[in-house]
């Protein structure tokens, strides 16, 4: 049983190890250092080697002296029998090893006899590597694309695999992506556009949403409640299917081309999802506090905008943001009803740049991080209400 | 409550409500009815401009003096197909103006000509010229003549308006553009979308939930493929994964684990042989599946951790007391409480993969094995410029949709409400 448990703790970890070690190491050939080999075996022995040496060791020493030993120890072993690497490389192997070493704490002679040992190991582990595996998948484009704005066409042609920043040139050389389209390719106005757009729609979205909401919630009328589930509905139905009677009319009528005829459409798509989530916070808001204002002589005006308005600020603020990211992020309808350069917005200029074949990859990456930016600031820093929001219902995508 | 108060109160709701739904029916609903009217007209990208009469104008003077001018009106019919009937003209002229050679079909009264023109057929062109002259010998201002535009007026039919109805598109649809391996595109990439994104969610889910550091953190970054700019992410995935100097494929030459490039999102199919048997992987569409897990799992792991966050941390004690395993407490207690969202998520996010477009453009344009029905809407009515097929296809889509939903409500819809 305990030999069991023991070889399942020592491929386990030293599996985990592996995988870490092999991210870093592609990392730091993303950095121009001259990789060929990932080394798997021989990291994975060294890996059970040292778990080996821990579980062995046991208590006898200090937690924090023997993780600090062993991580020096083999981070020197690593140094002499790999190619040869600078030192911030081993630097990090060995903060990686310390980081391992001290994961592996609560193992030792006695715990691996404990009951369910195996499975409580694999969990533990799969948790480690499910989070390095996540975070590196969803985080590596992401750096991809923000490095790649900083590099250029040739330098990425000669060696695709080198990334690093040549941090000697001058601010004007690193960011001259950025200048580049915003003097020849006219981002300045294409930003102003995107923002017009989705505050525009904000504004517009709440001015029709919060009424029809509060109607919803609160008043009693025919037809209430094949409008909410009409609501929800509409809700499910895709843009694509809207796209070619809309391309029609709107060329008729010429509002293609046009920020007011976009404005429209993003507020029609958008107030479904607007009301859905503002009645639901209008619904938990107690009734006597209008029954007060009802008191006090005042219309269903009043009572919206002093009394709704004020104390669902939260609710209001997160569909806000939720909604300027929705016009924000849009392309479907920016791809069909714009054509001319004068009118795009950010997400259509990109496209119309990469249709260019010549386009610098860079310049495409570049645009790339402009227009994302702005989101995940607005998503990192208003997380909480968003995160409420997203899950109160807000879910189209 | 009082009758007068009741009619008050609808009627109130009906003003707040009203605005909102005129607005979303325009939008939202008057299309899909569209669609299907659109769908039986044999229409094309270029017909749907109403045809109008049009004339340029311009001066020349003939005279040395400039008291004559020579006014020629190209004239023209701006649809290719469509005749324009009753064409008016007018155009007006300072004082002191006589015509030198008027048309028959024009009038010349108090400084205005008006021309009955008749009918223009579709195409119709011509050089319609008048000569002026100042009764006073004196010059004549160009500008003043040019600056003057003439109206024109015409009745026509709006090409959306005329009811020759046809089956055609439908036609077209089913029997020739291959219907049966768009439909089976359309649901390899639904389905294996949706269950991938759940199973990375859950697993996501799963990890989030346990007491780590820094798992608020962890939280918000799982989110960023979901928030992100779809144009942004799709151009960095086709950059990553470019055959040519993309890093994905560098990388793996590099490491030595494939021989060549593979061109991930441009090859149709790749065989692989497993245990001597060789099976073909449609490469181009397994990548597009990919690409849409990478971006909406964070939504299914966001539904799947706020349930998995409110089951009561007693059950897991309880187990935990009668020496439970921790692969018995995930089967005996986590799955059973997170199925229900599980079945809501996966019918929700069926109908949207069911409908993706912009994912699918941006990173094959429907080529090499990829192409959907949205894709293929796009490129009957955009790329073919066929505006009816284009429609027909969104009527199959609506469709198949309004099925889905019936099965929707029917199954789970009545759970969905409840959380």
């Amino acid at each position: 049983m305990k030999f069991k448990s023991i070889s399942i703790f020592l491929v386990i970890s030293s599996f985990f190890l592996t995988c870490i070690l092999s991210i870093w190491k592609i990392m730091s050939t993303l950095q121009g250092l001259n990789f060929t080999n990932l080394n798997i075996t021989g990291n994975f022995l060294n890996g059970i080697i040292l778990s080996l040496l821990f579980v062995l060791i046991g208590n006898r020493i200090n937690h924090l002296i023997k993780i600090f030993s062993l991580s020096f120890l083999f981070s020197f072993l690593y140094f002499y029998f790999n190619e040869t690497s600078p030192y911030w490389y081993i630097f990090g192997v060995f903060l990686i090893i310390l980081f391992f070493t001290n994961k592996l704490k609560k193992y030792n002679t006695k715990s691996l006899t404990e009951d369910f040992i195996s499975e409580k190991i694999i969990f533990d582990f799969i948790t480690l590597f499910g989070i390095v595996f996540f975070a590196f998948v969803i985080l590596f484009p992401f750096y991809i694309m923000l490095v790649t704005s900083f590099k250029t066409q040739i330098a990425l042609l000669v060696n695709p695999l080198d990334f690093s920043l040549d941090l000697s040139k001058s601010l004007t050389e690193l960011f001259k992506s950025y200048f580049v389209i915003f003097e020849t390719y006219n981002f300045s106005r294409y930003i102003l556009i995107s923002s017009a757009v989705s505050i525009g729609t904000v504004i517009v979205t709440l001015l029709f949403a919060i009424p029809a909401a509060y109607a919803v919630a609160r008043l009693n009328f025919f037809g209430k409640n094949f409008l909410s589930t009409s609501i929800l509905i509409i809700y499910m139905f895709p843009a694509i299917v809207l796209v070619i009677p809309l391309y029609t009319v709107f060329s008729q009528l010429g509002l293609r081309n046009s920020i007011f005829g976009l404005l429209i459409v993003y507020t029609a798509t958008t107030l479904p999802v607007a009301i859905y989530m503002l009645q639901g916070y209008f619904k938990s808001i107690p009734k006597e506090i209008e029954d007060a204002g009802i008191m006090d002589g005042q219309n269903w005006f009043g009572i919206i905008l002093k009394i709704i308005i004020p104390l669902s600020l939260p609710a209001i603020s997160s569909v806000a943001l939720y909604v300027f990211m929705i016009a924000w992020n849009e392309f479907l309808f920016s791809l069909m009803f714009l054509d001319n350069p004068k009118s795009f917005t950010l997400s259509r200029a990109i496209q119309y740049l990469s249709g260019d074949a010549e386009t610098p990859r860079q310049y495409l990456m570049a645009g790339s991080v402009i227009v994302t930016l702005p989101v995940l600031f607005i998503f990192v820093y208003f997380e909480k209400y968003l995160v409420s929001g997203l899950t109160s219902g807000g879910v189209k995508g | 409550m009082s009758n007068t108060l009741l009619k008050l109160e609808k009627r109130t709701a009906y003003t707040l409500v009203l605005p909102a739904v005129i607005l979303v029916f325009a939008i939202v609903l008057f299309p899909i009815f569209a669609n299907i009217w659109i769908s039986f007209k044999e229409i094309e990208l270029k017909d749907i401009r109403i045809p109008e009469p049009r004339a340029k104008k311009i001066v020349k003077s003939i005279s040395d003096d400039g008291s004559e001018l020579k006014v020629v009106y190209k004239l023209r019919n701006s649809s290719l197909i469509q005749e324009i009937r009753n064409v008016k003209f007018q155009d007006k002229f300072p004082k002191n103006i006589s015509i030198l050679n008027l048309d028959p079909r024009c009038n010349f009264k108090s400084k205005k000509i008006i021309c009955d023109f008749g009918n223009w057929e579709a195409k119709y062109k011509e050089n319609f010229e008048i000569i002026l002259k100042n009764i006073n010998d004196e010059k004549i201002k160009k500008e003043i003549i040019k600056s003057q535009k003439p109206i024109l007026s015409g009745k026509s039919d709006n090409p959306l308006l005329t009811t020759n109805f046809t089956l055609e598109n439908f036609k077209k649809v089913f029997y020739e553009s291959n219907f049966i391996e768009l439909l089976l595109t359309t649901f390899y990439f639904t389905f294996f979308g949706t269950v991938g994104a759940i199973i990375f969610g859950i697993l996501a889910a799963q990890l989030v939930n346990q007491n780590i550091q820094g798992r608020s953190y962890m939280r918000g970054i799982l989110l960023f493929p979901y928030v992100g700019p779809v144009v942004a992410l799709a151009y960095t995935w086709t950059l990553l994964l470019d055959p040519n100097s993309g890093t994905l494929n560098a990388l793996l030459v590099n490491f030595n684990i494939i021989e060549s490039p593979i061109n991930l999102l441009g090859q149709k199919y790749i065989t692989i042989s497993i245990l001597g048997f060789d099976f073909k992987l449609r490469l181009a569409l397994t990548t597009v599946i990919f690409f849409e897990i990478w971006r909406y799992f964070p939504l299914a792991f966001l539904f799947i951790l706020a349930r998995l966050q409110a089951i009561p941390k007693s059950l897991y004690e309880a187990a935990e007391v009668d020496g439970a395993s921790p692969v018995q407490k995930f089967l005996h207690i986590t799955l059973p409480q997170i199925t229900a969202i599980i079945s809501i998520l996966f019918m929700i996010r069926f109908i949207w993969n069911f409908n993706k477009f912009e994912d699918i453009f941006l990173l094959t344009g429907g080529a090499s094995g990829t192409r959907t029905l949205p894709i293929n809407v796009y490129q009957q009515g955009f790329a073919v410029s066929d505006i009816g097929m284009g429609s027909a296809v969104s009527i199959v889509i609506v469709m198949l949709l309004l099925a889905f939903m019936i099965i929707y409500f029917r199954l789970i819809g009545k759970k969905a409400n409840e959380i």
